[in-house]
């Protein structure tokens, strides 16, 4: 796989308005590994993750990948998504265009590929997420944990240097959760690049690098997954964890 | 209903009027309302069949040929060809007769049963009409000799003018669209005033406005025939009216779709034009259609700029001293005709709704996942 490269973020910070999302965030992922982001809800998770793809623009610091800073105004921004797969809680198939096509837009447009190129790459990635066979359908006609293994093809079509997932298993049932998991922990064997948005214990332990825990728009905790589950150092980790244990 | 309780235990009677008559028995009440409507059918029907059929004319020299109890059909069979080319000279009527099939023809493919490449031949076939049929009639290029526009009328420029306009109007009424949902308040602004411009405003008035005023802005020297300059106003006004059935589609295109085109790096019109704009699109097909079959009859206004449509066509026969009197035979072609294009394309609409729910509901896949 080319998804490996590193990426740092320098002192981001983004407001809504006057609400301030992101405060003065400093975080490293190394090329190869994998980072799962955790903590209670509107701590700005999603928002992190949408500077780390240029969906969102963000007035305060930088991004740099593979050693290229990348700022935060609107023609860097463009740049900054083809390198940067992102895979949806809710998958966001293009529910008009079969499974093939979902893969191959990407490149043939925005690439400009041509199509026989993109299509045997698209199989080789639609037969590694175990999805082959639907390659002609509807995504209409796919199970959520297919979809969801459609929509890491595509992200990976595109041959991004990192790859994001926002909570990609929230909406699913735990059977398709195992399906998509099993993708993911092939991915991040492989030495792909990825920052994840999790609460998957489970998946931190057994692949993650590192965990780093979020709240109120700030990051509160990093460590190694073992250590951060079984003996979070901050009260507000602990507070989390423990809600999390008990739902 | 109780018309399902005659297939209960007993034996079904073997033969259709036997089956008939158990209906009628089980269900007096309805049996009474068929027999009621059958009965106004009759007695409505009956004359009208009478005048448009059993005492109708089909062959004379003039109305005094006609027989005074039956429609005077001859008239309209006598002025077929006038009405349905105006005006356009005889020798090279070949080129109307063209224009005036093409998009008939191009009905049928689209009712026509699914093949290879159907669907591009279609889309193409309709885009490049308008222009296509304005060379083939205004010649002057190709060899083709030229024939001045005040010439064209009737079905033909009907055709012209009411298809013209909406393939024209449709990639205006898309930009409008977005540029109603942009995020820049000035293009907003200006793409929200065009419409409410040119939807607030009585189609015979813009008529007027685009024939009377719009010479006034044109540099001097430069003159446009009426045609066209009706054209451009009937384009306009459609546009604003399609642009508001586009914007209803955009909004039911859910965010997560631009987000996901974003994310994979699509500019913003590669976006909206894989991506946004055929879901946009296809959700709004009926309305769509709609627009089409009342711009359709919107051309009819155009009388009102002198020119001669089917409609107006038909109106000033009706003048004629040979053929007075027949404004009810005359109408009532009209209307057929005009009925029977947008039963085409209601048709058509309800085919490609047909297609796209087949498509959506392909059989779901049984099996889970590959071992
Ligand atoms: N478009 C927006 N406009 C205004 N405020 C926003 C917007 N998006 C997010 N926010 C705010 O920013 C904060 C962070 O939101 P974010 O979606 O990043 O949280 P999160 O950690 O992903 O939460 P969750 O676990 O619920 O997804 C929240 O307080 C949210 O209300
Ligand atoms: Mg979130």
């Amino acid at each position: 796989m080319t998804a490996n490269a590193s990426i740092s973020v320098r002192s981001l910070s983004k407001w809504y308005g006057s609400w301030r999302a992101l405060r003065d965030v400093s975080m490293d992922i190394e090329g190869g590994t994998c980072t799962v982001l955790c903590g209670p809800s509107g701590s700005g998770k999603s928002t992190l993750l949408r500077c780390l793809n240029g969906l969102e623009e963000w007035q305060e610091g930088d991004v740099v990948i593979g050693g290229v800073p990348v700022g935060y105004r609107a023609g860097e921004l463009r740049r900054l998504r083809r390198d940067v797969g992102m895979v949806f809680q809710s998958f966001n198939l293009f529910p008009h265009l079969s499974v093939l096509d979902n893969v191959t837009l990407a490149p043939r447009i925005v690439r400009r590929r041509g199509r026989r190129e993109s299509e045997q790459h698209a199989m080789q990635l639609l037969e590694r997420v175990g999805v082959g066979q639907h390659a002609a359908k509807l995504p209409s006609a796919l199970s959520g944990g297919q979809q969801q293994r459609v929509a890491i093809a595509r992200a990976l079509a595109m041959r991004p240097s990192i790859l994001l997932f926002d909570e990609p298993t929230s909406a699913l049932d735990p059977e398709s959760v195992k399906e998509v998991l099993d993708v993911m922990i092939d991915l991040a064997r492989s030495g792909t690049t990825m920052a994840v948005v999790t609460h998957e214990m489970g998946f931190a332990r057994r692949v993650a690098g590192r965990v780093v825990f979020m709240d109120k728009g700030s990051i509160v905790e990093t460590g190694e997954p073992d250590e951060f589950f079984d003996c979070p150092c901050t009260d507000r980790a602990k507070a989390f964890l423990g809600n999390i244990a008990r739902n | 209903m109780a018309t399902t309780s005659v297939s209960g235990n007993s034996r079904a009677p073997a033969t259709a009027a036997g089956r008939l008559l158990a209906t009628a028995v089980a269900n007096p009440f309805g049996t009474l309302v068929v027999l009621g409507l059958a009965y106004l059918a009759w007695t409505l029907g009956l004359p009208i069949v009478d005048w448009a059929f059993v005492n109708a004319t089909w062959v004379a020299s003039d109305r005094a040929g006609c027989n005074p109890d039956g429609a005077c059909w001859a008239f309209i069979v006598n002025r077929l060809p006038q009405f349905a080319f105006g005006f356009y000279p005889e020798a090279e009527r070949w080129r109307a007769w063209i224009v005036l099939l093409a998009p008939p023809l191009l009905l049928l493919l689209a009712m026509a049963p699914d093949f290879p490449g159907r669907r591009r031949i279609l889309v193409v076939g309709f885009c490049l009409y308008p222009i296509a049929a304005f060379v083939m009639l205004a010649g002057g290029v190709l060899g083709l000799a030229p024939v001045p526009s005040e010439k064209w009328g009737g079905l033909l420029l009907t055709m012209v003018v009411g298809l013209g306009a909406f393939v024209f109007s449709f990639p205006i009424a898309i930009l409008l669209a977005i540029g109603r949902a942009s995020k820049l308040p000035a293009i907003r602004l200006l793409a929200t005033g065009f419409i409410e411009f040119w939807r607030g405003m009585p189609l015979i008035a813009i008529l007027f406005m685009s024939v009377i005023m719009l010479p006034l802005f044109l540099p001097p020297g430069v003159e446009f025939p009426r045609l066209t300059l009706a054209m451009i106003g009937i384009t306009l006004y459609s546009a604003a009216f399609l642009a508001e059935v586009a914007r209803g589609g955009l909004q039911s295109v859910s965010r997560g779709q631009s987000e996901a085109a974003n994310a994979l790096g699509f500019g913003f019109w590669a976006m909206q034009g894989y991506i946004v704009m055929p879901q946009a699109l296809r959700a709004v097909l009926p309305g769509i259609v709609n627009s089409a079959i009342s711009l359709l009859k919107d051309t009819t206004y155009v009388m009102v700029v002198g020119l001669f449509d089917l409609l107006n066509i038909v109106n000033a026969a009706l003048s004629d001293p040979a053929w007075l009197g027949l404004a009810t035979e005359g109408y009532v072609f009209v209307g057929l005709v005009f009925w029977s294009l947008c039963f085409g394309l209601s048709q058509v609409s309800a085919r490609m709704e047909r297609d796209a729910e087949r498509n959506q509901s392909r059989t779901p896949s049984g099996e889970r996942k590959a071992p």
